[in-house]
């Protein structure tokens, strides 16, 4: 069975707690074990944390890849934040010995040291990879129909050059995973759009975010979407939240590991959909 | 009044990461590929060109410079390998080391400091925690008083706290 330090970042456990605990549970049906990377901290967030000092992203993500060095695991993300500040950041420290000894410098305050060993995974990238889309078709149990808009993200497949999981501009990985369930992808206008919370714009001009999230959501109506599958906690506030302000949109906005919850017969309220703030009707 | 041009600062860019600013060529694939350029008035081609001509005071007091999401598809499709997000993120950082930044970032800031996590806990979200059979507290810093104080030195050593007026 693959082992992960399992990284919980901050919205899942403190926003969408259901995101957390379906994860959990798919993963041990899928034969993933996860041990808790105890301790950790914001990834940091690469939107506001990274923006503001990089050196201080650089060194909270240090601690946090030391951890789970020390545990001699890999981390395991559910979101695509946490996936691309904890990757970019080893994959720096990795590429620039300096920088890694300056971290070092400051780790040792803490009695840490980081040599470079951590691989940092998102979770739809293990199932793809690692698991196998024939597998994981094979342990489904509650097959569904729904049709679906996937929403990769942004910091998930991109900057690819160092990701390197699948083409930016027209991926395929999240599609067949949602399709594995019996679920239908469809195909819309501007798919890779950004959801609009990222860098910083939700928290400080979430008027302009909404413009985003609002012309991805037309987008996923036009196309005869009935739902939002995204494997970022971060995108997933977005859409579920911007629906309430929004007039004409209730597409349920579900993580992947809770439409694989679902699939595999999990009940309602461990999936936590009932705190969604756009009610999930299935 | 005239600009004035500051020679130093595309030294400054490059040397904070954005080495690839001088590549530029200004062919504008990442002002039209841009979603916040579609709906707001950032122009991500003259914000390089603004930084490669030395236009420090310009840029650093830019809101625009704050409406980039960080999505990467200027990167992605740049002919010259620029990497923009990089080179916005070291113009921010320049922004912040003058004390120029907006409440609602400085909000998310001082959450990361104080709970370790951009957002705090809730009481509503505990009692869902429990409900589904998660412990109430995430196992992170915010469980280990230990951990929470170990993540406290780091941002001191780095001097955030003090960057973000704590």
């Amino acid at each position: 069975m693959a082992k992960y330090a399992f990284f919980l970042g901050c919205i899942a456990p403190l926003r969408y707690p259901g995101i957390e605990k379906s994860t959990r549970v798919v993963a041990e049906a899928m034969g993933i074990e996860l041990v808790d990377l105890t301790d950790a901290s914001c990834c940091p967030a690469p939107g506001v944390i990274r923006a503001f000092d990089k050196k201080t992203w650089l060194a909270a993500a240090a601690r946090n890849l030391a951890l789970a060095e020390k545990a001699g695991l890999d981390i395991l993300t559910i979101c695509n934040g946490c996936y691309g500040s904890l990757f970019d950041a080893a994959h720096e420290l990795h590429a620039d010995k300096n920088l890694l000894k300056e971290v070092n410098e400051i780790l040792k305050e803490v009695g840490l040291k980081y040599s470079g060993k951590t691989n940092v995974r998102h979770f739809a990238e293990v199932l793809y990879n690692d698991v196998g889309v024939e597998n994981i078709k094979a342990k489904i149990t509650n097959p569904v129909g729904y049709r679906v808009a996937t929403f990769y993200g942004c910091h998930f497949l991109k900057p690819s050059d160092i990701k390197q999981l699948d083409d930016p501009e027209n991926p395929k990985m999240l599609d067949d995973l949602v399709e594995a369930t019996g679920a239908v992808s469809l195909y819309r206008k501007d798919k890779m759009m950004c959801c609009g919370a990222g860098g910083g714009l939700r928290s400080q001009f979430g008027d302009s975010a909404m413009k985003f999230t609002e012309e991805n959501l037309k987008n996923m109506v036009d196309a005869g979407s009935e739902m939002i599958v995204d494997i970022c906690p971060f995108c997933h506030l977005q859409f579920d939240r911007a629906q309430a302000d929004l007039k004409g949109y209730a597409l349920p906005v579900l993580h992947l590991s809770q439409l694989y919850g679902i699939a595999l017969g999990m009940d309602r309220k461990e999936l936590g959909l009932d705190a969604h703030v756009t009610p999930v009707k299935l | 009044m005239t600009a004035q041009p500051n020679n130093d600062f595309v030294q400054e860019v490059v040397a904070r990461g954005g080495d690839s600013v001088t590549m530029c060529f200004q062919c504008g694939t990442c002002t039209a590929s841009c979603p916040s350029g579609r709906q707001t008035s950032f122009r991500t081609r003259k914000l390089v060109r603004m930084a490669q001509l030395g236009l420090k005071d310009e840029v650093l007091n830019s809101e625009e410079l704050w409406y980039c999401t960080t999505c990467y598809t200027c990167t992605e499709r740049c002919p010259r390998n620029v990497a923009i997000v990089d080179i916005i993120i070291a113009m921010r950082n320049m922004a912040v080391a003058e004390g120029k930044m907006f409440d609602g970032h400085r909000k998310t800031a001082q959450s990361f400091v104080k709970n370790g996590h951009t957002v705090p806990i809730s009481a509503e979200v505990k009692a869902q925690r429990k409900a589904m059979g998660l412990p109430e507290v995430p196992p992170t810093v915010l469980a280990n008083e230990k951990a929470m104080a170990d993540f406290d030195k780091i941002l001191k050593a780095t001097g955030f706290k003090k960057t973000i007026g704590e």
